[in-house]
């Protein structure tokens, strides 16, 4: 360490509160986009135990099936629905950041690739919609 | 139009007080002045202590960099009739240690810039003799874009990771690190990775994505980073799939 260096200062560290984030509207959205993986686990567990029900047999499937048309669970399952719109919306509009796609020497613009995953989430969607139903 | 700012000046002077406060000073408007112009009247009128960093005053050196009502900007080329009627906050840029005033710490951001090897890496270099690495101008607009970064150290200050995991290398190195995965002379990828694979390293970044939206030359680390994920993942993949394939 030279010689001077002990008359130097002490430089200030400034300590980051928990509430960082509260501040400004860009944090406060990654924050909710964050919290929202909550509810996309919730939903996975939910979908292991309807799994989990219909391997039971019938009886279990159909008890099931009751308890989830109670007013709670269904305003979770509106609760959780919404939230997870949020993470496929935010994470949709983030894709271009991480593929850069190329025909030739051209950039396919970051609005092609939004738009194709949300054309590929609304077939997907469909096509399993139309399973149920056939079923 | 108002005819006085008020400007409100974070200080700290380590001699005088171990705790940085506002001082509040008031200038006049002009509507040609940057918020560094009314610290320049700051420190040439009212109060010749207050520190802070500038030199080139057309946003390309990188040097004034400060919070502005919470928002890092550069002070050169912000205009200080968009915060009228004020009072403007001014505060040393965040998550950086701070020396005295406005001035910060660099020695940390120095440091993560040199650890990615932000140089052309040759597995053998070519004798002079030989002439130039030729590049056409397709395979210089694949790093072009990183290559606009000055080092101004925003986009650390927008970044909630930089402030929460201090060893994270940052946006501005990852860019940096970018520029040269994709310059076509360069064949150091494989070193790079050694730290941008590391703990303290892509992964950590959340994609808050902030340090894009602040960035003065439309850098995008943000998508720097993510691109490196991409690879950096693919890489994962192929050594899992192919063990004894091409390392």
């Amino acid at each position: 360490m030279p010689a001077y260096e002990r008359f130097r200062p002490k430089p200030y560290h400034s300590k980051i509160s928990i509430f960082w984030w509260i501040k400004r509207k860009p944090y406060v959205l990654f924050i909710i986009r964050e919290l929202t993986s909550i509810f996309v686990a919730i939903y996975a567990i939910i979908l292991i135990i309807q799994i989990h029900a219909m391997a039971q047999g019938p009886d279990t499937w159909d008890a099931l099936m009751i308890s989830f048309s109670m007013p709670g669970s269904i305003l979770l399952h509106v609760v959780i629905l919404i939230f997870l719109l949020f993470h496929t919306f935010t994470w949709f509009k983030l894709a271009p950041k991480a593929m850069v796609l190329k025909i030739g020497k051209k950039r396919i613009p970051g609005s092609l690739i939004i738009a194709g995953n949300f054309i590929m989430w609304i077939l997907l969607s469909a096509g399993i919609a139309w399973l149920v139903m056939s079923a | 139009m108002a005819e006085k700012v008020k400007i409100q000046v974070l200080r700290y002077i380590p001699e005088k007080d171990p705790d940085p406060f506002y001082q509040e000073y008031e200038v006049p408007f002009r509507k040609e002045w940057v918020i560094l112009d009314a610290l320049n009247y700051i420190k040439d009128e009212i109060d010749g202590s207050l520190s802070y960093r500038w030199s080139c005053r057309m946003g390309v050196c990188g040097s004034c960099g400060m919070m502005v009502n919470d928002i890092p900007v550069l002070t050169c080329e912000t205009f200080l009739e968009k915060y009228l009627p004020g009072p403007v906050r001014i505060a040393p840029l965040n998550y950086f240690a701070v020396i005295r005033d406005l001035v910060v710490e660099t020695d940390g951001f120095m440091e993560k810039v040199k650890r990615v090897k932000p140089w052309i890496i040759r597995e053998e270099e070519k004798p002079a003799a030989e002439g130039e690495y030729l590049q056409t101008p397709d395979q210089l607009s694949e790093y072009k874009q990183y290559s606009m970064c000055i080092n101004c150290m925003l986009c650390y200050a927008a970044c909630p990771v930089v402030g929460l995991e201090p060893k994270f290398i940052g946006p501005a190195a990852i860019a940096l690190a970018q520029r040269y995965n994709y310059d076509n002379r360069d064949e150091g990828q494989k070193m790079r990775d050694d730290v941008l694979l590391s703990d303290d390293g892509i992964y950590e970044c959340t994609l808050v994505g902030e340090c894009s939206v602040v960035c003065p030359k439309h850098v995008d680390p943000a998508g720097a980073i993510q691109r490196y994920k991409v690879t950096g993942a693919t890489e994962w993949w192929t050594s899992v799939l192919l063990p004894f394939g091409k390392k």
